[in-house]
């Protein structure tokens, strides 16, 4: 049942991805992108991570792309007319080729295996996956959520700094 | 109780589709009695009657209305990007109704020797006892409720028309801005339940008669989350989006048939929700006095209660006239994410004293 739900999501995912770059109109390539966050968010909750899916959503699927479908719009990009250049076509191929290869050496090499640790499924199921999250940012990666924070920040004033030459 | 189908009994299933099914019927239903009664009420608090042709005091109105929007003809404009057009009210729409999954109605049931508890995303665990739904419910609508805004940001683009663009991006902005607030504003809540799971926020609000609602220790976040909803859903007073005396009828202005219904269903849908939301978080849900014996009297409080809030939206609608637009932006940045960040605060320190 799960690896029948799982195909199918995958189909959807891939599918959608591949008319994010193939789509002529820029809003229909971004309507795809946010079907393709929401098909990851649901590889988050079969991974019993169901806050991880609702941020992913929230985040991604919701705001990000609200600023970008927002920036589409107001600035009134139209179909895609450019010419497509044949030098760029054989680059990409190329790097898409290795890519290919590269992925499937690491799919023949490796095995897959459950991830080893104290965290297993059971364990995110009783304690909930949200409390754990938020436990271990507070104590044991408090440094670099701190620094991420500060980050954001500067990229808050930033924006306002840009945004408004006079304040 | 003997067939079982992928590990689960059967009656598993007959429940959870027996569920989907009431609650679909049930929020259809109230989105088009909900047009009539605001007409209805709208009318009598302005001293008019309301509708009265149809039916015995025009109770047969939504039945009409939606026969008559079946039957107009579909326009679509002919500079208009035909597959967003068409996808947007789908958008709006889908998300309005999903998020009914994770609202619990109703207490455990008991039909035929198998315990269902009333909400549509859980079930009952017989080996521990528990009922387990998605443990982060409330997340889970907030972030549905933040798709629905693409609905009418495409509806507003797609139409190719200035007021509807104007309308689009209103609503966007709007939405982007409330949701912030109506985010921070329950923080406070989940500070005192100390679980994303809204089962288990109605559990804790049972007992003592109304006194462990909640709205009762947060009355601040109660109010701001009940104003930032009825701004994430375009309600009065925030009905910019669709403010007909400067933008004819905003993202909808393009939109006829079945596809101009389809909005108005997504905002009627929007409603029950939010009101569904505001009574599982501050109004202890489907408790009530005597559900312990009668679980069926769960369902009856937990509606009782959503049509009350939805009275008061319509009641608002009346009474309010519309924000500006700058007014808008100023009440959510500058007023009410700092009310709630100072809320939280001002929990956290409540409660590590106590």
């Amino acid at each position: 049942m799960e690896t029948l739900f799982f195909l199918i999501i995958t189909l959807v995912a891939i599918v959608s991805a591949i008319l994010v770059i193939t789509c002529k109109n820029p809003i229909n390539s971004a309507l795809s992108l946010i079907m393709t966050f929401f098909c990851l968010a649901t590889y988050y909750v079969m991974l019993d991570a169901p806050f991880m899916a609702a941020v992913q959503v929230m985040v991604y699927a919701g705001a990000i792309m609200v600023l970008i479908v927002f920036t589409i719009m107001l600035l009134n990009i139209r179909v895609d007319s450019s010419k497509k250049h044949s030098h760029k076509l054989v680059l990409g191929s190329i790097i898409g080729f290795f890519t290919l290869l590269n992925t499937i050496f690491v799919l023949v090499k490796s095995r897959a295996a459950l991830p080893t640790g104290p965290y297993s499924g059971e364990m995110l199921r009783s304690i909930g996956h949200t409390e754990l999250v938020g436990r271990e940012m507070f104590t044991n990666f408090l440094l670099p959520f701190e620094i991420t924070s500060i980050l954001l920040l500067v990229a808050i004033i930033g924006a306002v700094i840009l945004a408004k030459k006079k304040i | 109780m003997g067939i079982e189908i992928l590990g689960l009994p059967l009656m598993y299933y007959i429940a959870m589709v027996a569920k989907v099914l009431v609650a679909f019927v049930f929020v259809l239903l109230t989105v088009a009695y909900a047009t009539y009664a605001e007409r209805k009420i709208i009318g009598h608090m302005q001293v008019r009657l309301g509708p009265m042709r149809t039916g015995w005091h025009g109770l047969l109105q939504p039945i009409a209305d939606g026969v008559k929007l079946f039957f107009k003809e579909e326009i679509i404009p002919a500079q208009a990007s035909t597959f967003a057009f068409l996808v947007a009210p789908l958008i709006a729409l889908i998300p309005a109704f999903i998020t009914f999954a994770v609202i619990p109605f109703g207490g455990i049931i008991e039909v035929a020797g198998y315990k269902i508890p009333l909400q549509i995303a859980a079930y009952y665990d017989t080996a521990s006892g528990q009922v387990f739904d998605v443990n982060v419910g409330v997340l889970y609508i907030l972030a549905m409720s933040s798709l629905g805004v693409y609905g009418i940001v495409l509806a507003g683009w797609a139409s190719n028309s200035k007021y509807s663009l104007m309308g689009g991006l209103r609503a966007s902005a709007q939405m982007i801005s409330y949701e912030l607030a109506a985010g921070l504003s329950i923080i406070a809540v989940f500070m005192l339940s100390g679980t994303l799971s809204l089962n288990k926020i109605v559990e804790l609000q049972s007992g003592w008669g109304g006194f462990e609602w909640f709205i009762v220790k947060q009355p601040l976040a109660a109010f701001m989350f009940f104003v930032c909803s009825l701004a994430e859903i375009n309600r009065t007073p925030f009905d910019l989006p669709e403010a007909e005396t400067e933008l004819v009828s905003g993202f909808c202005t393009e939109y006829s048939s079945m596809k101009y219904a389809m909005f108005f269903m997504a905002e009627y849908a929007n409603m029950v929700t939010v009101c569904a939301l505001t009574v599982t978080l501050f109004l202890g849900g489907w408790n009530g006095p005597l559900t312990a014996a009668m679980p069926i009297l769960g369902p009856v409080y937990f509606i009782a209660k959503v049509y009350f809030l939805m009275f008061v939206c319509m009641w608002i609608r009346a009474t309010l006239p519309r924000y500006r637009y700058d007014q808008l932006m100023h009440l959510g940045w500058k007023v009410f994410i700092p009310l709630a960040l100072v809320n939280i605060v001002v929990t956290g320190i409540i409660g590590y004293f106590i």
